[in-house]
């Protein structure tokens, strides 16, 4: 993005900023919630499909943005899901071909990204009335935030649930077993969404409702 | 053809009680969060969901071996397939509004939202990648959506107990029902093995 100016660059990062924290999709919208417990048992795991959904979600706002104007508002949520579903079916691909061992654990929840409701709301609410560029930022942010929240829930779950990081031994005590197993991803996500709104109480006055959830 | 009829049964048990789709799959988790909060919405929303669950189920399975495998087109299996739910989806919405107004008035957002559930998508996927026959895809499916209807009803009838309850305050309404759901997949552990396939 070199030839942004300036001035531009900061509001770009308000959107980034926004996107990432204040509207995190796990945390603050709770949406979308399916994959932040399935793959979350390995960081490893929790990081390729955080990558997947951070590609599928620019390049179907990219795409959006740029065909906007030749779609009829009546017919927009059946071409949003044509449009998502044919990013998904190439990242399904790529993933197969190049991230064999992976693609055995998580390739259900690789496709399954084309149910997220995150992505198409993106599309949706913003990608539909705004720029290329703008938009691309827009769904940066929204992913990232997607991708901390599951590399967050997965770093908890892999070094209690197994005593690695990214397959690496940190802790060599008997790990507590029930992390990795689905009970512990509740517990996580609980527990940190719980967490995260007591930081909001705490510190910035918030009324700490986490999330009304939602699809 | 009492074997046949046995492997169904084992299918349709493991697919709602032993891998039920919220507590070990983690999928519909949006749906589940949503509408438990209230016993009549989540039954309502249980019998919508089994119904379309079965028939798209159906739909799939037709469309994926009588179209698909012939013009070798499996790859694009996402994008058919969310179409024929998608379809299919619009018009059970269309039909619910006729028949029952009362329950489409409460229902509405979520039935309209229905096609982009997890578990709706991941029921014909599942039963392309397994290449299950006609019958256990049904099964699949029918097993799939009572299982569903379970989980939603036991965590409504918790969480209507729970309004009561008093929460610590940061912990009031997602994180709580986040744990609650915990200890319900820790039983549900207690099925595994039950039966192998």
């Amino acid at each position: 993005m070199e030839h942004q100016l300036p001035e531009e660059k900061v509001s770009y990062l308000q959107i980034l900023k926004t996107a990432i924290f204040k509207e995190n999709v796990i945390f603050r919208l709770v949406i979308s919630l399916c994959p932040s417990i399935a793959v979350t048992n390995s960081v490893r795991n929790g990081f390729l499909l955080g990558i997947a959904v951070v590609f599928v979600q620019v390049m179907v706002n990219v795409t959006v943005a740029a065909i906007r104007k030749f779609i009829h508002p009546r017919i927009r949520i059946p071409i949003f899901m044509l449009i998502i579903s044919g990013w998904v079916t190439i990242v399904d691909m790529i993933m197969a071909a190049y991230a064999r061992a992976a693609y055995k654990e998580i390739g259900l929840y690789i496709q399954i990204i084309v149910a997220f409701a995150s992505i198409l709301a993106r599309a949706e609410m913003f990608a539909s009335k705004n720029k290329v560029l703008p938009s691309l930022f827009d769904g940066l942010g929204s992913s990232l935030g997607f991708l901390g929240a599951l590399v967050t829930i997965s770093f908890f779950r892999e070094l209690l649930g197994k005593g690695t990081l990214l397959g690496h031994t940190i802790v060599n005590a008997k790990p507590l077993l029930i992390m990795v197993m689905p009970t512990g991803g509740f517990l996580v996500v609980g527990l940190l969404m719980g967490f995260f709104n007591w930081i909001d109480i705490r510190f910035y006055g918030g009324k700490g409702a986490g999330g009304a959830g939602g699809h | 053809m009492e074997k046949e009829f046995l492997k169904l049964f084992e299918l349709f048990i493991a697919a709602s009680v032993i891998n039920n789709f919220v507590f070990t799959r983690f999928l519909g988790l949006c749906i589940f969060f949503g509408v438990s909060k209230k016993m009549e919405t989540a039954i309502g929303m249980s019998i919508t969901f089994t119904a379309v669950m079965v028939i798209s189920a159906a739909l799939s399975w037709i469309v994926f071996h009588y179209v698909m495998i012939p013009l070798e087109i499996t790859f694009l299996k996402i994008i058919i397939f969310i179409g024929i739910v998608a379809a299919f989806v619009q018009a059970s919405d269309t039909i619910m509004r006729k028949v029952s107004p009362g329950l489409y008035y409460k229902l509405g957002v979520y039935l309209a939202l229905i096609s982009t559930n997890c578990i709706i998508i991941a029921v014909p996927l599942i039963n392309a990648g397994e290449n299950y026959n006609f019958l256990e895809s049904l099964s699949f499916g029918l097993g799939s959506g009572i299982g569903f209807a379970l989980a939603l009803t036991i965590m409504a009838s918790i969480r209507e107990k729970l309004e009561l309850a008093d929460v610590p305050r940061p912990f009031r309404g997602m994180p709580i029902a986040w744990i609650t759901t915990a200890l319900i997949a820790l039983a549900f552990t207690g099925f595994s093995g039950l039966i192998t396939l």
